[in-house]
């Protein structure tokens, strides 16, 4: 694993990105992004339809590489630019999608016995076997998202809310150290929405968390530092009422 | 559910019907065939052996593209080439065999060769007069050949049409090469005119017999196989890959190395499913490579309905029994249209195909007596029955 020499970077961040650009058939989809985050804090990341929200999970999940600029991991422990997916996901981000995206053929506990740390390698899940331990520990994630009444259910017959519940005990069962968490209110009903918002409130005790979303309601609910895109760079950062009061943030979303 | 015994996850109702049912016919068959006076209305021809011993090697082919496709969404259209290389290692050996009893009986050369003029063996078939080194290149041929072209799609993630065409051309171009006379296999005509295996004669009754019950063994095996790697949690990640690959690769998993492993195993399968047919129907040649070979064994698996193991088998014997029954009458040249018109009929009446079709019925009628006691034991609360989704 592409470790960064001690020189080249010190931060005390867990999540540092400088000068991120990505281009896309020369669209500009991210445009020098620099942010960071710092351990045990809960991030929002605000922005109208085509600030980049997205694109930068890719770029932080190694599913896009970027053409110019620095991620890094942990204090610039890991240079996230040069790992893949799959060892990103190892190295401790997990990643919820906006559309929710669970295995809909497997119940609810199979889904969880899949995201739980474990040697994830061919051998290894060729002759494993279940233990209470590891039983034990999604009851746990059940608990927390509170599904443990569907650990038999089919996910694919989950609702719509469930199954965004689901993704994210999916993501706790990893135990990761950075959760990002897209557009996780999306579709759901008012109650829906408050009780996500204390979930995650409650993740955030002993994850950093950094979350995507459109509804402001729900990010005012959240209570956290607010970071506002715009065509692929940071627009304004602070409380969601300095945010929301930033001339240029409501020229953008109001497109005057 | 993940919680259960090994083996009986291993072994469900299905599955143990399946492996029962087979043994009964391993062993009905040959005691018929052999035992039975012939005359007699249990008696069964060899010709019977000898069809249901191809059948069974069918089967066994049909079982591996299942685990491919029916687990991890791998659609090969050229699982045939597998199948065909399996057989002509069996073949080789089975020419080497045939010593000076061939036209030329040169000791050494088979016939071919000698016909065209080559003064030695070539290298490749040095060693394929020893049966057990025929057996494991029978296994390391197209599981290698599966494993460099594997891990060249893999890596560079070709997913679904794009994979299936390549597929398809990795056959088509194996299919070139063979026809060629200066490759060495015999070009057009094969590798023919076997006489013994293992010191037996292979037209024998006793030695048909013998390769039907082997069959019956190899596709017993293979079927536990499968069903060990897909009730394991390495099946469970498999089912993750094909409903939702990034989904598996943002959890951590490699998804390329869980394609490589299955499609190797997969094409040692069909390997040996190959070796088991040649000496059963007495040529190898390379017709076997065809597209239009490999394309007809996923429709057996859509047939007998994918992702079942069991209905793979069935598909392929029932699709195979119609062509031999249709083939055979006045409805031959019609043969193709028939198998076209089973593939659609599948895909828009039967998308399970017919175990996938059954199991779903059964769920479904497990399910609505179960709302009804639900019903009977409660007054109010209709119980929904969990109903999983098609995730096609």
């Amino acid at each position: 694993m592409a470790t960064v020499q001690a020189d080249r970077k010190t931060t005390s961040s867990l999540l540092y990105l400088d000068g991120i650009s990505v281009s896309f058939d020369g669209f500009k989809a991210l445009n020098e992004l620099s942010f960071i985050v710092e351990p045990g804090e809960m991030r929002a990341i605000i922005g109208p339809n085509g600030a980049g929200k997205t694109t930068m999970m890719d770029v932080i999940t190694g599913k896009t590489r970027p053409d110019e600029g620095d991620v890094f991991f942990e204090e610039g422990k890991y240079d996230l630019s040069k790992l893949d997916e799959t060892e990103i996901a190892t190295l401790g981000i997990g990643r919820k999608f906006q559309k929710p995206t669970v295995f809909e053929m497997h119940t609810v506990e199979d889904n969880l016995q899949l995201s739980l740390k474990n040697d994830r390698s061919v051998k290894a899940t060729l002759f494993w076997q279940s233990s209470a331990e590891q039983e034990a520990r999604i009851d746990q994630v059940l608990d927390i998202v509170r599904l443990k009444h569907l650990r038999a259910r089919v996910a694919g017959s989950l609702s719509h809310g469930q199954k965004q519940w689901l993704e994210i005990a999916m993501l706790l069962a990893q135990d990761p150290k950075l959760l990002l968490v897209d557009e996780p209110v999306a579709g759901m009903t008012d109650v829906e929405t408050m009780q996500t918002a204390e979930l995650l409130r409650e993740i955030n005790k002993t994850k950093t968390v950094v979350v995507v979303e459109h509804d402001m309601a729900f990010v005012r609910e959240l209570g956290v530092k607010v970071t506002c895109l715009h065509e692929g760079s940071v627009l304004a950062e602070g409380s969601i009422d300095q945010v929301s009061t930033n001339d240029r943030v409501v020229e953008v979303y109001l497109g005057r | 559910m993940m919680t259960s015994h090994p083996l009986i996850r291993l072994l469900d109702r299905g599955s143990t019907l399946f492996l029962v049912l087979l043994a009964a016919f391993a062993i009905a068959i040959p005691v018929s065939n052999l035992l039975m006076p012939e005359g007699s209305a249990l008696h069964l021809s060899t010709y019977f052996v000898a069809l249901f011993g191809k059948y069974v090697c069918y089967g066994l082919l049909a079982l591996s593209i299942d685990l491919i496709w029916g687990y991890v969404g791998i659609l090969s259209l050229g699982h045939g080439a597998f199948f065909a290389l399996g057989g002509y290692a069996m073949g080789m050996y089975l020419m080497r065999q045939i010593g000076t009893r061939g036209v030329y009986a040169n000791p050494i050369l088979p016939d071919f060769m000698v016909f065209l003029n080559w003064s030695e063996l070539p290298f490749f078939w040095y060693g394929f007069n020893s049966f057990a080194y025929a057996m494991l290149m029978v296994l390391l041929v197209p599981g290698l050949l599966a494993f460099v072209f594997g891990w060249f799609a893999f890596r560079s993630r070709v997913t679904g049409v794009y994979l299936s065409i390549i597929t398809q051309a990795m056959t088509y171009a194996l299919l070139l090469g063979f026809f060629r006379n200066n490759f060495g296999f015999g070009g057009n005509n094969g590798l023919t005119d076997f006489k013994d295996i293992l010191g037996f004669n292979v037209q024998a009754e006793g030695t048909r017999n013998a390769l039907l019950v082997t069959s019956c063994i190899a596709l017993a095996v293979c079927f536990l196989i499968c069903r060990a790697i897909v009730t394991s949690k390495f099946g469970k990640v498999l089912i993750g890959i094909r409903d939702a690959e990034s989904r598996t690769r943002f959890l951590g998993y490699r998804v390329e190395a869980y394609k490589l492993f299955v499609f190797t195993v997969s094409a040692c399968m069909a390997g040996v499913a190959g070796a088991l047919y040649v000496p059963q129907v007495g040529i190898i040649n390379p017709g076997e490579f065809a597209p239009g070979n490999s394309i007809e064994a996923v429709i057996w698996v859509a047939v007998g309905g994918r992702g079942t193991l069991t209905g793979a088998v069935l598909g392929a014997f029932v699709v195979n029994y119609a062509k031999t029954f249709f083939t055979s009458g006045a409805l031959a040249p019609y043969w193709l249209f028939m198998l076209g018109g089973l593939f659609i009929g599948t895909t828009l009446f039967l998308p399970r195909g017919i175990i996938g079709t059954y199991n779903n019925w059964r769920a479904g009628h497990a399910d609505k007596a179960e709302a009804k006691a639900a019903e009977g034991a409660s007054a109010g609360g209709g119980a929904s029955p969990a109903q999983p989704s098609a995730a096609e």
